[in-house]
This record gives structure tokens, sequence and C-alpha cells, in this order.
């Protein structure tokens, strides 16, 4: 049979059958059944006044007031980061709200985790720290980020971590943002009917908007983060639907923010829950998370991954799910029909969100630890309830995950040498071509993790370094790709470099606020030496195969602000304008040397990329890569052997001889 | 690192900090917590833990803090499968492992346990004191090996081997094949001039016993110093490390980070591991890369060619029967050169090895032929000199063949057929240097006394005085003079350098076929190099730090202002150094190609002069004209009655037509600021198609100082042909005609200038 699910993640083709069974569809069989609107998906669809909604199409060149396609089709794109940069930024908000009731002492089993780190936040937020306690100190970063949200004017602090000529670029652009929420207001403001009437100058909004989310919103969230639940550092952890047990109980934690999953993490741990359920029939407690809620706590506790955006309906077909507890963001409606026709318990938390037909247990910081441990026992006493067949797919793969910007600085060099300097040194040299951060969503319209794992598949092995966040590195985990061990299917040059350090070609720097830390890893490359002086200098891209919520476009379009050259799959939601399509790419390229396309095709899209990076390299008259120059590292395998034989066979004066020997022996 | 590597050296690492801890424990029950420690005559106390953690170690409790914080940096090896990273893992681990094996040794030197003993059997001695004269016991004859070595050797050799004198030192551990081969590979680093520090052994043998057995002097005075026979007294290789940036670089112990990169960038130290590496080995080879130190063994081991700790590879496998050699000397050899490669130890040679006086100051010296023992090349004979780039590999550093006879047998005042061949490869060179180095053998040889180097190219013409062959000056000494000069003006790029002096007539011939190809193309390629053809410029802000606010933007056809930097050298220059003061500005997009405005340039030029320059067209005098630091060649001005420009050369002291000579003029052409009519350039600028091109070109000239004329009659009057004006040169005044406008003008009438005929050039 051949599936109707749309997807190379066989968890969830397994389940398909499942599915029809309970005559539950899911999102495959929607998206299968309800087509995109042509209209709207090209942009030209306006509806931002009661004269509309009106249609650019076909001889209809401008709406109703007036507007053209162009003006549409930039409002409509203007509209989508700010919805995305207010989704990042409220989680930064929530982030600071918390710091500062952890202070003051009013958050329930928080604390301060990373003191360095609040230092280290501190110094760029101008916080005073000598002589100071921890707990003055979070709280003075606390308010002062808030206040980030609230400026009227400057700049906000965070862009002074960019190189200075980034800085510059955008003070002579005027994109700096000036306070998070003016420009999310601002953006829509402008979009409003009758206002903003130049797609040019509409896109300049966009572009200063994005930048409060990049270099403000979410950058608080991941450094906030890191200060109360530690910077992450490398963990063995596993990815996939088979990661759920049949004898435990199955508690999914689904959504975005860490605050709360933070507080279940600690309390299934504890004994007193354990207990309970065993005292239920369960051998214990199996916590797995899903979305950017996993990738928060993979990072820092391991907690293993159920899979990715599109797995969370397939999630609950196993009838292994005994709650699923969700916040905010990427949560699909559905999973309440789908939960009611299994056993599974779905849970809302957040103060922002509701779904009718869900239980909702209110969260808030004062008393985290008891509403989570209300939450572990409800799901807990569900565990008696199951009722349909456990049907779990022994489909899973061990993987690394915990890398931050700190810890990627200390694996090139330990405590002493820690720098760029490895990497910068094989960009020059060639071993590696370039970086990619290939992050971003799951998107049912085309097939499940295939696009974005072609283009990570073929990225290493051309020898370009991939990072990669939210829904993407979950995929990549799915597939063995945070694997050392998947060095070998890398270029020989990035092989050497991964092979010195030990780590995969693929590195999982966590959720997506955490693309935040992409920046920072890149300011840091480009302010080490040797690959120019900005951003925009370096052979890097980004992209995002599978995208499709409107955060992604916020994260595309401050990667183009900062300079990266930014590559979207799926379908060109600008194709509407052409001059809006050349804006985003010709023009933002003069002007910001970064740019925001829309390559459908993955061939195509790959090879944009290649071009992209060797173009960068010969700008910086770098040698051009060759893929047959490097790769005489290594040896370990022959080491192995060669410890096989007996002592006295051992002869390490020649290759050659102890070669022979070895090959004797065998 | 490799996982291997790292597995073996966490597990050293693990094992030795555990020894020390032991060891600790035992010497405190036996000798009290405050039993002496402290090594031979320092100010630094055990150098290496001082240098990391700042811990001034006196006494033996002094000693548990430090391994304390050694073991917080230590690590678990690395699984078999689905493994963590381990390199900051494995080099942390490195570090512990130094504070352990030092912490050993300070135990060893309370308990009276160090220097080692050492049998010496009356050979093999250096006289008096062995190592420092105040530590009783001290001294060959006393039957110790060496220990660490004093402050005050410290400070004769360190200051040498930062400011670069002396090349390096070779940290040997182990046992090496043979004794020959022993032998051979601390001659070929003395050769150097390299520091050679020995410990270690291999199964209880190590290369101090080889060069005991074969009589090989070791001591302060020969450059060899045996620390220990085990691993431990590796450590005292590193303390000597760390005390050249405490004692030369200012440093303070716990500024380890800071200490460490100033050896990676000014000691240039590597491990010469020979025969089979154990556990406490590769900790300590961990230990070594945190200091920028590679290592390379004799042996089979993994590989780490990957650069970035260390300036060039990590880790170096070349097992010795594999080495290419005809024998096992020959592959010592080849040893120490790959080690010197590795870590791009520089050989400095500051003497040029010849029988005659050497320096620039014989540079402008003739050798009249009546003087003339010999020439090669002018009327007579043929000669050419060619200089190309090879791979590593295919050449060896310091060859120097004679091919064919020398000039013995020709009778005085005769002339030879010569060719120079110059072979150089280097990790940085490029086939774009050839022809900039190619340049530099004039002057190179013109520093010989009683040697004279004229042309370049197959127009070279090189006399050798009889005053000078008589003092022995031979053909070999060119080579020596090429060898030695280019490792010391061109050490960033160039690693190797080897000579052929072809004589046999046939030969020439032959080669002198292969130089007149590469010449050939390199002229097309020079030509090619238009502004047009290239997309990327380059600054130079070398002078910022009088004229803080002047870039000079260069290009293919306008070179600096100085003269001293073309374009090819600014890239090269970039090359050599990429933080330096020239730096690619790509074009960017071009907005006016006749005034010469681009993107790039702009930007770069408004950046880098703190703003005060917004713009800059780059072929043009009369509006936004590129400004000056000072150095400039020449200045050129407007003479608007002549409706022209003239030029003045630093070297001409007269009043010009502007009414005011070079140094007056100087004034207002430097100091960074745009004078629209007013420019500093280098004279081959005047040459170039792009010279002024918006505003007419070359003839605008009505006045040049008659000094020009004469230096570059040639290229001037092709200049003047390509633009249409043959006559050109005889059109153009110059101080003999006329000092002054009042002159200027009907002098220039008389001749039909072709400036007056042209368009206003305001």
């Amino acid at each position: 049979m051949s599936p109707n699910y749309q997807s190379m993640d066989p968890a969830v083709v397994a389940l398909q059958g499942i599915a029809e069974e309970a005559c539950c569809p899911t999102v495959f069989d929607r998206a299968a059944e309800l087509k995109p609107c042509p209209i709207g998906s090209t942009g030209v669809c306006c509806r931002m006044c009661g004269m509309g909604p009106c249609r650019l199409v076909g001889k209809t060149d401008r709406g109703v007031c007036g507007a053209t396609r162009a003006t549409v089709v930039a409002r409509n794109y203007t509209r989508m980061v700010a919805g995305g940069v207010s989704a990042h930024s409220d989680h930064g908000r929530d982030l600071a709200r918390t710091l500062i009731e952890t202070a003051r002492g009013e958050a329930q089993g928080y604390r301060i985790r990373d003191v360095q780190k609040l230092y280290e936040v501190a110094e760029i937020m101008e916080v005073p720290t000598k002589g100071r306690k921890v707990e003055e100190i979070a709280e003075d970063v606390g308010r002062k980020a808030l206040a980030q949200f609230g400026q009227q004017e400057g700049e906000l602090i965070y862009l002074r971590r960019a190189p200075k000529k980034r800085q510059e670029i955008w003070r002579k652009a005027g994109i700096a943002p000036r306070g998070i929420d003016r420009e999310v207001v601002e953006a829509m403001h402008r979009t409003h009917e009758g206002v903003d009437m130049d797609a040019e100058h509409i896109l300049m909004q966009a572009l200063r908007c994005s930048l409060a989310d990049g270099w403000g919103g979410s950058m608080m969230a991941t450094d906030i983060s890191d200060i109360l639940f530690g910077t992450p550092v490398p963990l063995n952890t596993y990815h996939n639907l088979g990661v759920l047990k049949e004898d435990e109980v199955n508690l999914i934690i689904h959504g975005h923010e860490p605050t709360l999953s933070e507080m279940v993490v600690a309390v299934a741990q504890t004994p007193e829950m354990q207990e309970y359920a065993r005292s239920k029939g369960a051998k214990g407690i199996n916590l797995a998370g899903m979305c950017c809620t996993a990738l928060e706590v993979l990072a820092r506790h391991g907690v293993p991954s159920a899979g990715n955006f599109l797995s969370q309906e397939i999630a609950v077909l196993t009838g292994a799910v005994d709650a699923m507890v969700v916040d905010v963001q990427c949560i699909m409606e559905a999973l309440v029909p789908v939960s009611q026709r299994f056993h599974t318990l779905l849970i809302t938390t957040s103060p922002k969100a509701k779904m009718t037909g869900a239980l909702h247990i209110e969260f808030d910081e004062e008393h985290a630890l008891d509403i989570a441990k209300e939450i572990v026992k409800r799901a807990v006493d569900n565990f008696p309830n199951r009722k349909a067949k456990v049907v779990i797919p022994k489909v899973v793969s061990p993987a690394i995950g915990g890398f931050s910007h700190e810890y990627l600085q200390y694996m090139q060099g330990g405590l002493h040498r820690g720098s760029f300097r490895p990497l910068n040194d094989a960009i020059i040299a060639g071993r590696i071509r370039g970086v990619a951060g290939v992050v971003g969503c799951n998107n049912a319209r085309v097939p499940h993790d295939e696009g974005m794992m072609k283009v990570i598949r073929t990225l290493i092995a051309n020898d370009v370094l991939v990072v990669t966040t939210g829904c993407t590195a979950h995929a990549s985990g799915k597939y063995g790709y945070l694997l050392p061990e998947m060095m070998r299917d890398a270029g020989k040059g990035l092989r050497e470099v991964c092979e010195a350090i030990g780590i995969p070609p693929v590195l999982n720097l966590g959720s997506c606020v955490d693309n935040s830390r992409i920046l920072t890893v890149l300011s840091q490359v480009a302010t080490e030496g040797g690959l120019g002086q900005d951003i925009g200098d370096l052979p890097a891209v980004g992209m995002a195969p599978e995208w499709m919520s409107e955060k992604a476009i916020a994260i595309g379009t401050y990667c183009a602000a900062s300079g990266v050259h930014t590559i979207f799959g799926v379908n060109n939601i600008v194709s509407g304008s052409p001059e809006v399509v050349e804006i985003l790419s010709k023009k933002w390229d003069e002007m910001l040397g970064g740019t925001m396309e829309f390559i459908p095709d993955y061939d195509e899209m790959i090879q944009a990329a290649l071009a992209h990076i060797d173009r960068k390299r010969a700008e910086l008259g770098l040698v051009p890569w060759d893929p047959e120059r490097y790769g005489q590292s290594g040896g370990d395998e022959l080491m192995e052997k060669i410890l096989s034989l007996p002592p006295e066979q051992r002869y390490l004066y020649s290759r050659k001889v102890v070669e022979e020997r070895v090959a004797e022996q065998v | 690192m490799s996982r291997y590597i790292a597995t073996r050296a966490l597990r050293g690492a693990n094992m030795v900090v555990r020894e020390a801890d032991q060891l600790l424990k035992q010497a405190i029950a036996e000798l009290g917590p405050d039993a002496k420690v402290e090594f031979t005559n320092t100010a630094y106390f055990l150098p290496v833990i001082y240098g990391f953690t700042g811990r001034q170690v006196t006494k033996l409790a002094d000693l548990e803090p430090v391994l304390e914080e050694a073991k917080k940096l230590l690590h678990p090896v690395p699984k078999d499968k689905n493994y963590l990273p381990y390199l900051g893992e494995t080099l942390d681990a490195g570090v512990a492992s130094l504070l352990a094996m030092e912490a050993i040794e300070g135990i060893r030197f309370a308990k009276g346990e160090e220097p080692m003993p050492f049998n010496w059997a009356g050979k093999g001695m250096v006289g008096g004191s062995f190592t420092s004269p105040e530590f009783e016991g001290a001294g060959a004859g006393d039957g110790r090996l060496n220990g660490p070595i004093d402050d005050i050797q410290l400070r004769a050799w360190g200051i040498q081997l930062v400011d670069g004198r002396m090349p390096g030192f070779a940290a040997i551990v182990g046992c090496a094949k043979s004794n020959e081969v022993a032998v051979e590979i601390v001659r070929q680093l003395q050769q150097r001039n390299i520091l050679v520090f020995l410990s270690g052994n291999v199964n209880g043998r190590s290369i101090i016993h080889q060069l005991h057995e074969e009589g090989v002097e070791m001591g302060y005075d020969t450059y060899i110093v045996p620390f220990g026979l085990d691993t431990m007294s590796a450590i005292y290789a590193l303390g000597f490390a760390t005390r050249s940036a405490l004692t030369f670089g200012g440093m303070k112990g716990g500024q380890a980070r800071e200490i460490l990169l100033y050896n990676k960038y000014r000691v240039f130290a590597f491990v010469l591991a020979l025969g089979e590496i154990d556990d406490l080995k590769y900790a300590a080879a961990a230990g070594a890369i945190s200091y920028g130190f590679p290592t390379i063994a004799d042996t089979v081991i993994p590989q780490i060619l990957p650069t970035g700790i260390t300036s060039y590879e990590h880790v170096i496998s070349m097992p010795f029967d594999d080495i290419e050699g005809e024998n096992d000397l020959e592959r010592a050899k080849r040893l120490v050169q790959r080690a010197i490669e590795v870590r791009g130890v520089k050989i400095k040679i500051t003497e040029v090895p010849i029988p005659v006086p050497y320096g620039s100051a014989f540079e402008g010296e003739r050798v009249r032929r009546a003087d003339m023992r010999i020439e090669f090349g002018g009327k007579n004979s043929r000669c050419f000199e060619y200089l190309r780039m090879r791979n590593m590999d295919e050449i060896e550093d310091h060859k120097i063949v004679i091919d064919g006879p020398g000039f013995e047998e020709v009778e005085e005042g005769g002339s030879m057929d010569m060719g120079i061949l110059v072979e150089v490869a280097g990790r940085k060179m490029q086939e774009d240097f050839e022809p900039v180095l190619e340049r530099q053998i004039h002057y190179f040889i013109n520093g010989a006394s009683g040697v004279q180097h004229i042309g370049q190219r197959d127009i070279t013409w090189i006399r050798i005085s009889k005053a000078a062959a008589q003092k022995g000056f031979n053909l070999k000494h060119l080579g020596e003079i090429l060898y030695a000069r280019f490792h010391a003006d061109f050490g960033a790029i160039v690693d190797k350098v080897q000579v052929t002096i072809i004589t046999d007539p046939k030969k020439v011939a032959e080669m002198l076929e292969v130089a007149r190809k590469a010449y050939d193309y390199r002229n097309r390629r020079l030509a090619d190099l238009t502004d047009e053809a290239v997309d990327t410029f380059y600054s130079c802000t070398l002078c910022q730090s009088f004229a803080p606010n002047h870039v000079c933007v260069v290009t293919p056809e306008r070179l600096g202002l100085c003269g001293a930097y073309n374009w090819l050298d600014c890239k090269a220059s970039y090359e050599i150094n990429p933080t330096g003061p020239n730096q690619p500005i790509p074009k960017g997009t071009c907005l006016d190609p006749v005034k010469g405005y681009f993107t790039g340039p702009n930007e770069f030029v408004k950046q880098h002069s703190n703003g005060t320059v917004e713009q800059v067209a780059l072929y043009s005098i009369m509006e936004n004209p590129m400004t000056a630091c000072g150095c400039f060649e020449c200045i050129m001005m407007v003479i608007p009655e002549a409706n022209g420009v003239m030029i003045v050369s630093r070297e001409d002291p007269s009043m010009t037509p502007a009414g005011m000579t070079f140094s007056t003029l100087a004034g207002m052409a430097g100091g960074g600021l745009q004078t629209p009519g007013v420019m500093g350039i280098g004279k081959y600028y005047i040459t170039s198609r792009k010279f002024i091109s918006a505003d007419g070109g070359l003839k605008r000239v009505v006045w040049m100082s008659s000094i020009l004329k004469q230096q570059m009659r040639e290229e001037l009057q092709k200049a003047a042909e390509r633009e249409g004006v043959p006559d050109l040169l005889d059109k153009i005044a110059d101080e003999t005609i006329c000092t002054d406008v009042d002159g200027l003008l009907p002098w220039l009438e008389e001749k039909g200038h072709p400036a007056l005929m042209m368009d206003p050039i305001f």
C-alpha cells in the first residue's frame, strides 16, 4: 500500500492505518482535500478593509482603494513579519517577567542556574554587577529586558552585539529598531488601509520590525532561558515516536516556552510522582517533547523528542499518550478531536491560549511547581484509561543535542583557548566551504521532512557545515544527522573538521527563538578575523525549505536584514508582485548584503545556496572550494586494528608494513 | 583531535592527575605539608602552574588546590558510539595533565629526586656547571640530568626566541629508531639554531641514552638540554615557554589565555614524538597543543590536520620507514624539515654567508669594465633570471645547484651565459607573487660588494669584480644570497627556497625558453590587469599612524601615491597579513566609469577616513580627488591659466609655475584632506591609462620636473603615443624652461601644447 501520508518519516507512515481504522483524519488528509487559496498564496488578496477583500488577479491590478499589487503584497508580507515578531517577542517578554519574579523569590521552583551567563548579559545591558547580589543583578537585567519592549526611542541594546559594520548598515538604512512593541505597532499601522503605499517603504518597516525579533525578543528569550535553566552543553538524546513507552505514563510537552516544561521535568522525576505512577500500574513517567518546547528541554535535560510539527496528531494515534500539555504556538486545533477519539488528555496552560474542548489548567509562575504537579498527576491518572490498542512504531534515533554558541566556542579550544579561529581557518582553507543555517517548520503542502533532509544531505556532502533549529532540528535528529558518525556522509574537508572536534556535521542549536544563537555565532565568526568584517561578508546562507509559520517569515527577514542570503521553499508568497520579488532580492542585497528569496524547487534552492557561498568565497579572496583537496586526517580505525595485533607484530615505523600485518590477521 | 587520540589523552590525563594526587598525599605524610617545593633558580615558582592558575607554589600543601583545579579540567573518555564532542574537553584535560606533571616534578624536588640521576660515565659531559651553578650537586659530572632551565639561561635564550633570532625549540620525547638517527635529528636542529629539549623514553630507552652513547655533548653550550628520562620532565619545556611569556611578554601568573596565545604567535616550538606514544605522552601533547605547539610523530598515529589551535596542522604522523630517502640519515633530515614546516618555524638568516661584505649600502655600486672579472649578459653573452613557485614536496630548502662550469676557466674580463632559476614554495605562496618576488633578485644581488646587477628577466646583466672574485666569491654565493634574503624578507610567504645557477649553454637555452613562456604569460596577465578586469581594489592605511583620515585606494591602474605599493603588492601584502593595512575593497557597483566612482571604495573610504571623506573619484583631480598622507612621489596641481596640470617630483627643489615649491605644496596635498585641483601621486601613475582620465589624461600635463622626464622617458613616450600625441613630451615644460606661469604660457603656445585646445578644465 502506498501511503497517503506524504511523509518521509516511517513512524508517521506506519500509523496511517490506525488513523484510517479510527476514521480519524489528520493534517495529511486535510491537506490533500483542502487546496491552498491560489490568490492568497501569491500575496495579492487584500483584506485590510470592509471594501474588499480585493483579489488582484488577471487584469485587476488595483484594489478598490487603488492599492497596487506591490502595495498589497508588501502589506501582507509585513503583517506576517509583525505576527511572527509578536510571537517570539511575547515569549521573550514572559521570560523577562519570570526572571524578575525569580529574582524576587516569587516564582515557585525557579532559580538562577547560570550565574556566569547572567553576568555576561548584565554587562551587555550595562547592569552593574560589582559587589551586588545575584538576585539584584537578575532583577535589574529582567527590568532592563522588559523595558526594551516599551522603549520608544534610541536603539535596542542587543544591536551592539552585531559586528560594527552591520550596525552602521542598519543605521544608514534607518532600520535600527527603537523598541520591540513600537516596531510591531508601527508595522500594523503602516499596513492599515490608506497609510503607507510604497512597497519598498512598507518593507523597510518589515525589516526594522524583524530586527526587533532577532536582535530583540528572540535573543532575550534565549539568554534569559539560559540564565534561568542553564546554558546548554552537548548531551545524548533520542528522536521520534519510538521514544514513547508502552508501560509508562507518556506525557508530551508541546509548544514553545520552557517555563512550565522545566517544572514538569523537575516534578516528573521526583520519587513521589514515580511512586504515584507505579500505584496506577505504570512502570514510571516518560516525558517526551514536541516542537520547540521539546528542543528547550532536550538541550538542557536530554528529554527525548517525539517529533516535529506534523507529528503532533500522529503521536496521539499511538494510543500511548496519556497527556499532552501545550502552551503557545504551532499547536493544531485538530488535537482536540484526535485526542477525544483516543484517551489522550489535552491540557492547555497559557493564559493566552485556550482550545475549545481541551482541559485548561492555567499556569502562573507563582504556583509553577504546584501546577506542574497537578498536570503530571492528571497524566498519571489517565494512564489506566487507555482504551485503544497501543501501537508505538519502533522508530527512534539517538542524537546529540545541546549546542549553544558558548559551547561552540569552548569546543574549538577548551577553557583556555576557546575561539572561532579553527572554524574560520577551516573556511579560509576551504575544508569547510561555507556555513548554512537550515531551519524552519514542517509544511503539509510538501512531503514531511523530505525537502529539509535533501538540502541537509547535499550541503554536508559539499563540505557545508549545517546548524539547525526548530522542526528542522527534529528532522535531522530523526534521520540520524545529529550523530557524529554521520560525518562519514560529509565531504572530506568537513569530515576532517568534525573528526578533529568530535561533532556531527549538523549541529542542533535549539528552538526557533534560538535562531538568535546563529546570529551570535555569525557575529563571532565575522569578528574573529580573516573572513571580512561583517555577517554579510561570510560564505553563509539561511534556508527554510519547509517553512509555514509567520515566525519563519520574521526569522527569514531578520536574517536578510543581518546580511544573510536567505532562501525559503514551499511557495513564493510574494510572487504576485515582481516588484516586491525584486525588492526582497536585489534591493535588499544592495542595501543590506542580505536577501529573502522563495525557491520551491529543492535542487534549485541548493544550487542557489552553493553559488552564493562560492561567490562570497571569491569576494573574500579565499581559495576556491575543491572537494578533493583535503581528507588526509584520521587513522583511528587503523589504530584500533593495530591494537588488536600481538605487541611484537605492531611495527609502527611503517604504515605499509603494519597495514599488511593487519590485513593478514583479518 | 581524533577520537582515538582524545581517548588516549583523556585516559592519560585522568591517570597522571590521580598519580599526582597519590604522590602528594604520600609526600605530605612523609615530609609534612610545609616541605619546600622549588625548581632550580627561578623566580616563577612552578611556572606552568603559576601561568595557568596564578598560584605561587612554595611548599607541598600549596599543590593541593592546584590538583583540585586540575581535577575540574578532567573529562570522561568519549564513548564508542554516539559520542559527545571531545576537542575542548581533551585540551582541558591536557592542561590538567601539565598541572599534574609539574606538581609531580615539584614533589620530586621536595624529595631530592630531581634532577634525575644519570651515569655520564666520563663522556658526553659538558664541562663546568651543567645547570644552575647554585644548585648543589648539579653538573654533569655529578651524575644528574639537567632538570628545568634556570632563569639566567631563560633570559639568554628566551629573548632570542621571542625576537626571532632563535627560530624555535624542539621538545623531543622518546627514543629515536637508532642512535644514528638520534644524532642526525639533533644535528639537523642544531644547524638551524633550534634549541633541543630532551625527555621521555620508550621501554626505558631515551634519546638521552642514544646521544650519550654516541658521544654527543649535551648542555647549554650546545643547545641540547637533557631534562629527564621520563615523560614528566617534558613539562620543563612548557615551563620554559610559560616563562618566556611571563618574562618577555609582560604577562602575569593566571593570565592563561594570554600566555598561551603569546606562545602560539611568538614561540615557535614543536613536539617531536619518537617511538611509540603512550597515554601520558598523548595527554602531554594535548597540553602542548594549547600552547600552539604541534606534535610530529615518527610512528603510525592518527593525524589531525585542520588548523586553528595551532597555526598549522595539529598532529602529523610520519612513520619513519615510509619517509622517502636513500637511507635513515636522509629520512631523519626530512623528518626535521617537515617538523619545521608544521610549526611554521621561520628560518631567519641575518647574515649572508658570502666572502664579500653585504648590505644595502652596496646596492648602488658599479663594476667598471676595467675592474671586472666576469660578466653575464650584456653584449657578449646571455643572462636571465626566473623565479617560479613549486609545491612544498618538489623542492628542497637551501639546495643550491650549479649546473655547468664555474667561471674560473673563463679569461679575465670575459663573459659567459648564465640562467638563475629560483624555485620557492610556501603555504601562502601564489603564482601571482612570482613576478613580485622575481623583481627582488635585482636588489638582493646588488647588495653584495663587488657585484653589479642591472635589468631583469632575460635582459639581466650581472658583473662580478676582480676584487670579489679574489676574495673567493663564486656562483654558489649568488645562490646563498638569494636563499638568505628570500627567507629573511619574504619569510611570511616563502617556506622553501631552492636555487639553480645554470651555466651549461645548452641548458641555459632550454631554461630560457621556459622562462620566456612565463614572462610572456605574465605580460599578458599584467596587461589584462585593468581596473575593469578585477572586481577588487585594495586599501592602504599604512600611514594612518600619522595621517589618521587618509586611505589610499590602490587599483591595477593606479598605484599607491608612495610608489611602493601597486595592486599586486597590496594583494600579496593582504595574503601575508590578512588583518594588515591592505584590505580588499570590493568594487561594488560602478556609479561613474569616467570619473571613477564605485560604491565599494566610497563606503570603505568613508568608514576608514572616520567620515571625513564621503566619496572619492579615482580618475579625477578636479572632483573628490583621492587624499594623500604625505609620502607622495609627486604632487600635481592645476594651472588654470594653462588649462592643464603641472607635476613636481619630490626630488625637484625648484620653484614651479604654481608659485610654490614641492615642500610648500606638500602641506596642501597631504594630511588626508580632499583639495580639488591638488593631488599627491606615485610617479608611475602618470603613465597609466587611468591618469586623471576624467579630466583629459596625460595631455593635460603642461609642466613636469625634468627628473621625471629623464627617469621615465621610455614609459612616458609610450603613454604619449597611446594618447595620440607622440611628440607630447617635447611640448611639456620643465624647470629648466620656466618656473612661473608667465614663462609657461608663451612656451606652450609656441609648442602648440594640446591642453590649450582642450575643453576648459574647470
